[in-house]
């Protein structure tokens, strides 16, 4: 893994395995990347660090949305989720610990093989599936999710419409990004630490970044409403990110079909 | 019956749950009822005969249960059936030997609420394994004991002596100061023997006690009478180790008249209302109270001089810590044994303990002794504290548990 920060949220454009497959037996191996995944101080300490602020906000919409008691341990139960680009988990085990019927999709096989071995090991029953968005047929679901994965797709536009496509009547969706700032410029280029590190500093990848309002517009057309926008921010002396009022640099949504 | 619950089939030899907990005693128990009352599934594994554990007799020993630590009984669902066994601590006289100097703490100073409650053990004991067993999510295996422990990976698995395995995200060791799932994660300890027992029974007196709580620093060591029900007092009652034997196995005439003589004349004449027993007195700290996949609570982090009556408090405040660290990191679906909820309850409770395991084993260490200056520096102390009364307010406050960065359980709030 040359750059273990580059195949966080495979987009299906960048999907191609690095590694050799030929010596290690395939299970060792998952095993062993599930490892690094899952390692709240290991590569991906950046996703770790920012999930309960993701996690928090995915409740609290969506105890609201589906009136669900807030003192429940899993208040979703029977409501059925799909977290599209769910790389190795990271999201998708703690929506089924919520009590979740959990679908997971990814484009990457390997991230697939990854999460599908740590959810066995966690004892979760999780739907992984190697695929995107539009190969989902007929589902339908409850609830999509989707986060840090509009910025490495291809086509936004269309990959919001075949999320949307997915959502039953009262369905939800929730997603977050990053958004295309000067400060998330400046950040992306000094300071990865405030954006997750998602990319190589210095990246070009500034450029498909998503402005809030185009985020919007997208779901808009997918025919789905925009009812809430909050910001994440990094607090650099706690480490510690902390749901705000200020999305320019990370922010979350929360979308509804009207 | 024990037999009852033991034979209860399992569905499959392997028991999935969210939380393993070593140990159905007070800390144990109330750790799995509060997870449980939050949502949890929860398997508790205890060494010893539930039926004996519920009525072991009483054996002379009561708890001093702190105003905070007894918010979070509540939360529990105990107190209705404690209640009405629990004296209340209306005030708390503090004496050096016979020098007449005094420091007296009066509840009403700061409040309305007491500074704590007297319960016998055995009443906490069965109050908290009747709760335990009348939980759905909780899964009481006693008798049954871990022989084999896997700390590694995704889920803590522990294999029982009588071939059943329990998988959980965290296990947690409420099994005692020997703690062998401890001694299993390969813990160390600090220990440290004070050369001195704790003599422990129950008396009966003719005159009441008020509702009043007295420590005496005696040339042996500290001397507690604290109020009980019906007209009772429990005493602890420290001495050298080599004498301790000795005083106990008297016979009970003369063990009441030297005990008489420690107590004084204002209870009226005494009689023994429980077994003699006494404990030798040590203090035990756990080098670190969290490992992979596992959290300790109560004695088996830390056993304290009882000087302070803090030991079941100090354990109470580490239950309250991480049942909301777990709960917090559950709400929001994040696995409750991962690194980030063991390093939080870590961090929490580990100022507390070293702070109250440095002040009883001081407190000890200064009263304990004869030296005449350190008479005189510490009854000097004593009448100083006791005219400051905001120094004297913060001692109360710290009696009852009520000072620092307490869990939501202590403040009286919901989870």
């Amino acid at each position: 893994m040359a750059n273990p920060y580059a195949f966080k949220r495979l987009p299906p454009a960048r999907v191609k395995d690095r590694e050799s497959t030929a010596a290690m037996d395939e299970v060792a191996r998952f095993t062993a990347i599930a490892e690094a995944w899952w390692d709240p101080v290991g590569e991906f300490r950046p996703l770790h660090k920012v999930n309960p602020v993701r996690l928090a906000f995915i409740r609290r919409m969506l105890l609201d949305h589906f009136g669900r008691d807030e003192s429940q341990l899993r208040p979703f139960t029977g409501l059925k989720l799909l977290d599209v680009g769910c790389g190795g988990g990271l999201l998708s085990e703690p929506l089924a610990r919520m009590g979740f019927e959990v679908t997971a999709c990814d484009a990457g096989d390997r991230n697939i093989a990854v999460a599908k071995v740590h959810a066995e090991q966690a004892g979760l029953a999780i739907d992984y599936r190697v695929a995107a968005p539009e190969d989902m047929g007929d589902e339908r679901f409850d609830v999509a999710v989707s986060m840090e994965v509009i910025e490495h797709v291809p086509d936004p536009q269309v990959f919001l419409a075949a999320i949307s496509r997915l959502l039953g009547p009262n369905g939800a969706f929730l997603g977050a990004t990053l958004n295309r700032t000067p400060k998330s410029y400046a950040l992306a280029v000094v300071g990865a630490e405030y954006i997750l590190r998602w990319l190589p500093k210095g990246t070009h990848d500034w450029h498909k970044f998503v402005k809030p309002s185009e985020f919007a517009g997208y779901l808009r057309h997918a025919g789905l409403d925009v009812r809430t926008i909050s910001g994440m921010t990094y607090i650099p002396f706690r480490d510690e990110w902390q749901e705000s009022g200020d999305t320019e640099v990370n922010y979350m949504l929360y979308a509804v079909r009207p | 019956m024990a037999e009852n619950r033991m034979s209860r089939p399992l569905p499959s030899p392997v028991l999935s749950v969210d939380v393993l907990v070593i140990g159905a005693g007070p800390i144990g128990a109330l750790t799995a009822i509060l997870l449980a009352q939050a949502g949890f599934d929860v398997a508790v594994v205890e060494a010893g005969d539930p039926d004996r554990l519920a009525r072991p007799g009483s054996d002379g020993r009561a708890i001093a249960l702190a105003l905070s630590a007894q918010r979070a009984v509540v939360a529990a669902g105990l107190w209705d059936r404690l209640a009405p066994v629990a004296e209340p601590i209306l005030d708390i006289q503090v004496t050096d030997g016979k020098a007449p100097v005094f420091l007296h703490y009066d509840h009403t100073a700061i409040g309305d609420d007491p500074f704590g409650w007297i319960i016998e053990n055995e009443e906490i004991r069965g109050a908290t394994l009747a709760r335990l067993e009348a939980l759905d999510r909780v899964r009481l295996l006693a008798p049954a004991r871990v022989t084999a422990w896997n700390f590694d990976g995704a889920r803590v698995t522990a294999d029982l002596a009588d071939g059943r395995t329990i998988r959980a995200a965290l296990a947690v060791a409420a099994d005692g100061r020997p703690s062998p799932t401890r001694q299993a994660a390969g813990i160390g300890i600090t220990n440290w023997d004070y050369r001195q027992s704790g003599i422990v029974c129950a008396i009966g007196h003719e005159k009441p006690h008020n509702g009043i709580a007295h420590e005496r620093f005696l040339p042996a060591g500290p001397f507690a009478i604290l109020p009980m029900t019906g007209n009772r007092s429990g005493i602890v009652w420290t001495e050298r180790s080599d004498l301790a034997p000795a005083i106990v196995a008297q016979d009970e005439d003369l063990f009441l008249a030297e005990l008489s003589e420690r107590v004084g004349g204002f209870l009226g004449k005494l009689r023994l209302a429980s077994p003699r027993h006494f404990y030798p007195l040590s203090l035990q700290m756990a080098d670190r109270i969290t490992a992979p996949r596992l959290a300790l609570v109560g004695d088996a982090a830390h056993g304290m001089h009882p000087i302070a009556g803090q030991g079941l408090n100090l354990g109470i405040r580490d239950v309250a810590a991480l049942v909301e660290a777990v709960v917090d990191a559950g709400r929001i679906g994040l696995d409750p044994g991962s690194p980030d909820v063991l390093d939080r309850y870590g961090r929490w409770r580990r100022f507390d303990t070293v702070t109250m395991l440095t002040v009883t084993d001081g407190l000890n260490r200064l009263f304990s002794n004869q030296v005449v200056p350190l008479r005189l520096a510490r009854d000097a102390g004593l009448a100083a504290v006791e005219h400051l009364p905001a120094a004297k307010r913060l001692f109360m406050r710290h009696a009852m548990g009520v000072v620092g960065d307490l869990p939501r359980l202590l403040r009286g709030e919901a989870l």
